[in-house]
């Protein structure tokens, strides 16, 4: 990607993985996945204010195997940069910056992220599936 | 006491501390736009999930109807502009870090704005069109 004659530094590849460098990294990834998501949203949008065909067109296509396993995807993908986000928030106000609290809140946004993707997955089941 | 003997820490003008835009010319505005966005979005993030979760089994009508309801049209259009600034401002960051080819970031940067103004309007407008027709 780089079309520099300069040397470069020590790409990932030479560090020893840790919890923090993989929150980091996957706060990006997610950020990624929800910017391509937001055009989902719109979608959505512009589907129900069409009609009710074309909005019931949106929903089906949720609804297939492979649009839940995308659903799925976002949904995680939201909540672990909401939780993680937040605490980035917390680090920025100068919150847990000793490295013992870095790793434990770290492990915090995945577990956290996890648990609210299983609590509204549970949900959207015992109401019975999507769509 | 002569000039020589105050020792000189800082040979900046002070206009420029004063100023607070640092050598990027745009001082701490992105960092800051980015955060507020993110602190908006934490809020009207949850709103968006609890609300599609209650239209989970809607039929079209009720969906319609919900989405006209003032207040809940207010803050989607609310999340549909503050989600596509927040994307542009995160989106600006990865590009900034990885793409290293001069023709191919500034390309990248126009193509995510146009992208997102795109993807913003149309959000509205069909807020509005939902809003507006009875």
């Amino acid at each position: 990607m780089a079309d520099t004659q300069r040397p470069l530094s020590p790409h990932l590849q030479i560090y020893r993985k840790q919890v923090q460098m993989m929150t980091s990294i996957t706060h990006r990834a997610t950020g990624i996945a929800l910017a391509v998501g937001s055009l989902l949203v719109v979608c959505g949008l512009i589907h129900l204010a069409t009609g009710e065909e074309s909005f019931n067109h949106f929903r089906g296509v949720l609804g297939s195997p492979l649009g839940m396993i995308l659903m799925l995807g976002w949904s995680w993908s939201l909540f672990y940069h909401l939780c993680n986000g937040i605490r980035h928030l917390l680090q920025d106000a100068g919150l847990g910056y000793s490295i013992p609290q870095f790793v434990r809140s770290s492990w915090l946004s995945v577990i956290g992220s996890i648990v609210l993707t299983v609590v509204v997955w549970a949900y959207v089941l015992m109401a019975g599936g999507a769509a | 006491m002569s000039a020589k003997d105050v020792a000189v820490k800082d040979r900046r003008n002070p206009l420029k501390t004063a100023r607070g835009l640092g050598s990027a010319q745009s001082g701490v505005e992105h960092w800051w736009t980015q955060r507020v966005t993110a602190v908006a979005l934490v809020l009207l993030g949850l709103w968006f999930v609890v609300t599609v979760l209650c239209l989970l089994h809607a039929d079209y009508a009720t969906a319609r109807a919900t989405v006209a309801k003032p207040w809940n049209a207010l803050l989607l259009i609310a999340f549909v502009l503050t989600m596509f600034w927040h994307a542009v401002l995160g989106l600006q960051v990865v590009i900034e870090d990885y793409v290293h080819t001069r023709w191919k970031e500034v390309v990248l940067m126009v193509a995510i704005r146009f992208l997102a103004v795109l993807g913003a309007l149309a959000g509205v407008l069909a807020v509005l069109r939902i809003a507006l027709t009875p």
